[in-house]
């Protein structure tokens, strides 16, 4: 009786203690409403997975502590140095490594559920075995896709669209083999050869569904593992009749959804369009729209440029991928600083879509300790370049392009841009005039209030910083 | 029988997560976009609860060796996740006083 009533609190205390994670899980992520808020929340969300993790380990069906502290250590330590030295403009390749990271481990762990079926030590039933198929699918997935935009945007291979004939017929047929197998192997008898040939041909699909996908659309395809890290992880959750990880995976699920339909907005284009339609594989050739034809930009000289930002009452940065591949998010804050010094007004225009993930500009400009409520979101600060005296491109292009607004033959027509040409003066920092990952010109650059100040960002800046202190 | 009905509440949480999900990332501003998709990356490696197990109930050498590689890949996504975020966060500053 005794024994009996032991068997039966133990695993309702681990239940509980679960509740209690997971509703520290969704209190962590309101607090993130608001910068004020958000370490703490973060700090929950760490303590509700602590929580967690530490009542697991009363789990009776664990035998030995040796493996689990191996591997608990082993990845603790690698974590916490990923973290540590992980530089800033980094950052989106460390999202996509923990999210495929994160995806694998779900993957394994449902792949042992269907070996301790295939061994005998578990009955199984039609549900455990669909959400097997389905776990394994989306976390492989999740990790090889993942693989690749790691090393796409750590420029390990090209970070172009990668092409070929009949891609995606061969993808096409992929899935359904996937599909097909899967569909085979849930009522089947236990075939551990057949899950692994499923398992491996579900990579392939992972790395050749983001291999035609381009360099400036990573921020969907990083949002959009997110969202599957967080599915294959609830799979699981449906493999383990476990609560916890269903409602943890939900969360995370939804969150890269939405994080997925913002940045698809943003560029005004479909999530099909962006998976499947290799943008930015070949660019147009400089200069071959029509409103370019004998037009040339005009070039302006450091000391030039710092004289006109010296005498001007107001001044909007708008900073892109340029900024982040120079580390010149320092020398802005500096430029900044000097000018609000002599009393300019300095605010920074944030598109969505700048960097290579969500809100990658805000952490960058955050680390060069600009203070948040100067980052401007694309629907507060449109209306606010008609009344400024100059605006500042740092390494932007195609979130500033107003042929957005007007080309019906430009690719990029509809997309929401930052109204930088309906400020007075705009300077456009920019290493060549070689067009942006989209490969279209712009024409802003040809506008008669727009200066061009080539360079390498970093070096602009510094030059921009000594002739202003000269001023 | 039983186990479709078992299935249809772990539907039901799930659906009902999704929705929670939905209202309070919604209200996440786009300022903090970047720590959201690391935060949210880290509670996905939640699956360290499944893995943990795996690693521990010595089922089988294969196994075992499965059971560690989760849990070592689940903490980096954890560890790596929640200290990063706060790494970002806490230089999310509103401007110091002094000024206007």
């Amino acid at each position: 009786m005794i024994a009996q009533t032991e068997g039966t609190v133990l695993p309702l205390i681990i239940d509980a203690a679960y509740l209690v994670a997971a509703t520290l899980f969704i209190i962590g992520l309101k607090r993130l409403s608001s910068p004020k808020t958000a370490r703490s929340g973060n700090v929950l969300g760490a303590t509700g997975m602590l929580i967690a993790v530490a009542v697991t380990l009363f789990d009776r069906e664990i035998l030995s502590f040796t493996w689990i502290i191996a591997g608990l250590v082993l990845g603790g330590l690698a974590g916490a140095i990923l973290a540590r030295t992980v530089k800033m403009t980094a950052m989106p390749q460390m999202v996509g490594l923990l999210n495929g990271f994160g995806g694998a481990a779900s993957a394994l762990v449902a792949g042992d559920e269907y070996l301790r079926f295939a061994s005998g030590a578990t009955a199984t039933t039609a549900d455990v075995q669909i959400t097997i198929m389905l776990s394994v699918l989306v976390g492989t997935v999740t990790f090889s896709g993942s693989m690749v935009a790691f090393a796409k945007l750590q420029e390990l291979v090209t970070g172009r669209a990668v092409t070929y004939p009949l891609q995606k017929t061969i993808n096409a047929l992929l899935g359904l083999a996937i599909v097909a197998l899967g569909v085979y192997l849930i009522p089947a008898d236990p075939a551990p050869g057949l899950f692994a040939t499923f398992a491996v041909l579900c990579l392939v699909l992972g790395v050749l569904l983001v291999i035609p996908i381009g360099g400036a659309d990573m921020p969907v395809v990083i949002a959009l593992l997110n969202s599957y890290s967080g599915i294959a992880a609830a799979a699981t959750g449906f493999v383990l009749h476990n609560n916890v990880l269903i409602i943890s995976g939900a969360l995370v699920g939804a969150s890269g959804l939405i994080l997925t339909n913002i940045m698809c907005r943003a560029m005004n284009r479909s999530l099909t369009n962006v998976l499947f339609g290799a943008f930015g594989a070949t660019p147009v050739a400089v200069g071959a729209g029509a409103a370019m034809d004998g037009r040339t930009v005009k070039d302006i000289s450091p000391e030039d440029a710092a004289i006109l930002l010296a005498y001007s009452r107001s001044v909007i940065f708008v900073p892109g991928y340029g900024l982040a591949v120079s580390q010149a998010q320092h020398n802005v804050r500096e430029l900044a600083e000097l000018l609000e010094q002599r009393g300019v007004d300095v605010k920074y225009a944030i598109h969505p879509v700048a960097g290579r993930m969500p809100g990658h500009m805000n952490v960058l400009l955050a680390e060069a300790n600009v203070p948040y409520d100067k980052l401007y979101e694309m629907e507060r600060i449109n209306p606010e370049f008609e009344r400024t005296d100059v605006a500042v491109v740092i390494g932007a292009n195609d979130v500033v392009n107003p042929a957005a607004r007007h080309d019906r033959n430009s690719p990029i027509y509809g997309m929401p841009i930052l109204d930088v040409d309906r400020a007075q003066n705009v300077i456009v920092m920019k290493r060549s005039m070689n067009p942006g990952f989209a490969g279209i010109d712009n024409e802003l650059f040809y506008h008669d209030n727009t200066r061009m100040l080539f360079g390498d960002a970093r070096e602009s800046l510094t030059k921009l910083v000594a002739a202003l202190k000269a001023v | 029988m039983l186990e479709l009905q078992s299935l249809l509440i772990a539907l039901y949480v799930f659906v009902l997560a999704m929705f929670v999900g939905f209202e309070v990332i919604t209200k996440v501003p786009q300022i903090l976009h970047t720590p959201l998709m690391s935060g949210s990356n880290a509670i996905s490696g939640i699956t360290l609860v499944g893995a943990v197990i795996v690693a521990g109930r010595l089922e089988s050498p294969l196994s075992t060796v499965i059971g560690v590689a989760a849990v070592a890949l689940a903490t980096i996504n954890v560890v790596g996740g929640f200290m990063v975020t706060d790494r970002m966060l806490q230089m999310f500053k509103k401007r110091q006083d002094g000024g206007q």
